[in-house]
């Protein structure tokens, strides 16, 4: 149905389309272990030994497959953060009230995990965290609610 | 390899809304400027290069519906999309083009109509399964590699509002730039809306609509085209990780932006950027990152950048100005705004940058910036 309008020449148009992403071997397999064990893994590169958060399937700096998984977290310390006041759009995207985007750093991870802070009026680099789940999981990033100071 | 120099250049005038042309005529006004200022007509021209943001005008395709506003009529035509680098990646693979041999005039064309989209949703429409969810749009993910630069470098907000009260000033000057606001203060930028702690309001970039195009001519019709072209003396792209939380302390490190510049500075031979470049538009999305540009582009030892402002180093009448033009943090139609950049440089050595000019440019620099996974940087001179 055509629900386009027109105000002095300018045309307003919305489209409401759904798509379908595959996650790929690796990525699955991490977000069924959040959904079905509250678990978190990465993937150890056999190359630089780092173990990278999420679990992937290749190194991106070193071009090689992953070849060993490794559970990581609950625990972590916060490496960045941002509260944020505004968002610039409506559009339902940014953060969940009272929490504030954080790059955490897991224990037993080398790359960070970007995500959500709360139940601190104080977050700062360095705060130690937990991971905190949502009652209901879904086999989404967001099955991990927020992490919590630890 | 052949000598390639921009011959000209065109914008729009660009402001928070142009409901008087569609994105195609928009194209057009930058296209009849930039080759009237070359004094060529779009027959010369022999190939063409766009640069657009992906979905922030909710219209896939781009190039294909508005490429006939660049005069693409059954000739060459591409489009660069590196994120908020298309603009000088379009820049860079027009002086690829034409350093070829292939063609001999190359018109590079990159726009933006934010008015007519959600640009909020552009920018969180980016990887499904980790970053839509949990990142913030533009302002959040500044504002987390600000944390890290701020603990880590001690920048006070006061160093970063002057940083924004330069460019508004600047702006002033520049009739095609969109926020001209030659009354601001670094109070007034500190007093403006918090948006995501420490970024206010002013610390950040506007949303634009324009367009920006160059020409390009290759080195015998350079010459004979133009009496001071602005050569191409170096333009090197740098790709690094997408995800945020792989790269480290990311501002502070500025990996792609560091690596560009020492390959073009080797290029030319630059061992001392701040004496030896004479003007530099660089993309500062947010009043910090511009800080965290000095360092990574070699202004400054690490750790000096706000000093540097503090000096007044950066400013019009100093050693080294930098985005005379407004730069980024005045004028954002995101598509063209690498474009602006090399324009900007541009024009700088070619003498034609108006109120805005610099005295005595003979090599300027110009950077793209695409989040943190890509860098461009290009170096112009005037012989």
């Amino acid at each position: 149905m055509n629900n386009d309008t027109m105000n002095n020449g300018v045309i307003i148009a919305g489209v409401n389309l759904l798509f379908n992403y595959a996650a790929g071997e690796a990525a699955s397999r991490f977000l069924i272990a959040l959904r079905d064990e509250k678990k978190i893994w990465g993937t150890r590169c056999p190359s630089c030994q780092r173990v990278l958060v999420p679990a992937r399937s290749f190194c991106p700096r070193c071009f090689v497959d992953t070849t060993e998984w490794i559970e990581v977290g609950p625990t972590g310390t916060v490496s960045a953060f941002a509260p944020v006041f505004h968002l610039a759009d409506p559009s339902g995207f940014g953060n969940p009230k009272g929490l504030s985007a954080a790059l955490i750093r897991l224990d037993g991870a080398d790359t960070a995990l970007a995500h959500f802070i709360g139940e601190t009026d104080a977050p700062q680099i360095g705060l130690r965290v937990v991971a905190v789940f949502a009652e209901s999981r879904s086999g989404h990033i967001l099955d991990i609610a927020y992490f919590k100071p630890a | 390899m052949k000598r390639v120099a921009v011959i000209g250049t065109g914008q729009t005038k660009h402001t928070k809304a142009r409901d008087d042309v569609s994105q195609t005529e928009l194209v057009r006004e930058a296209t009849t400027r930039a080759l009237a200022d070359a004094g060529i007509t779009i027959h010369e021209v022999d190939a063409i290069v766009l640069s657009n943001m992906e979905l922030f005008e909710g219209r896939a395709l781009p190039e294909m519906w508005v490429g006939e506003g660049a005069g693409g009529y059954r000739k060459p035509v591409t489009k660069i999309a590196t994120g908020g680098t298309s603009g000088t990646s379009a820049c860079i693979a027009g002086y690829h083009q034409c350093a070829s041999g292939l063609f001999d005039i190359v018109l590079v064309v990159g726009w933006e109509k934010h008015s007519e989209g959600a640009t909020q949703t552009g920018m969180a429409l980016t990887d499904p399964l980790w970053d839509r969810n949990v990142a913030s749009g533009a302002v959040g993910n500044f504002a987390l590699s600000i944390s890290q630069y701020v603990a880590e470098r001690g920048v006070t907000p006061q160093q970063a509002a002057k940083i924004a009260v330069k460019a508004r000033r600047n702006a002033a000057r520049n009739p095609n730039a969109h926020l001209q606001m030659d009354g601001i203060t670094v109070e007034k930028v500190l007093e403006s809306r918090m948006l995501a702690d420490p970024v206010h309001l002013l610390d950040m970039c506007p949303q634009s609509d324009g367009a920006c195009a160059v020409i390009y001519a290759a080195e015998d019709r350079a010459k004979k085209l133009c009496p001071r072209p602005a050569w191409v003396r170096a333009a090197v792209t740098r790709h690094d990780q997408p995800y945020i939380g792989d790269l480290d302390r990311r501002l502070v490190t500025m990996r792609t932006l560091r690596d560009a510049a020492r390959e073009a500075y080797q290029r030319v031979g630059i061992s001392e950027p701040l004496k030896e470049i004479d003007v530099a538009e660089i993309y500062e999305p947010v009043s910090y990152a511009e800080l965290a540009w000095y360092e990574a582009l070699g202004f400054c030892a690490e750790g000096e950048a706000g000093r540097l402002i503090d000096d007044g180093v950066t400013e019009m009448n100093g050693e080294l100005p930098v985005n005379p033009s407004g730069g980024v943090l005045s004028t954002n139609p995101v598509g063209a705004s690498g474009v602006i950049r090399v324009a900007e440089a541009a024009a700088q050595v070619m003498g034609r940058a108006g109120d805005h000019q610099v005295a005595d440019v003979r090599l300027a620099l110009a950077t793209g910036y695409g989040v943190y996974a890509w860098s461009d940087v290009m170096i112009l001179s005037a012989g």
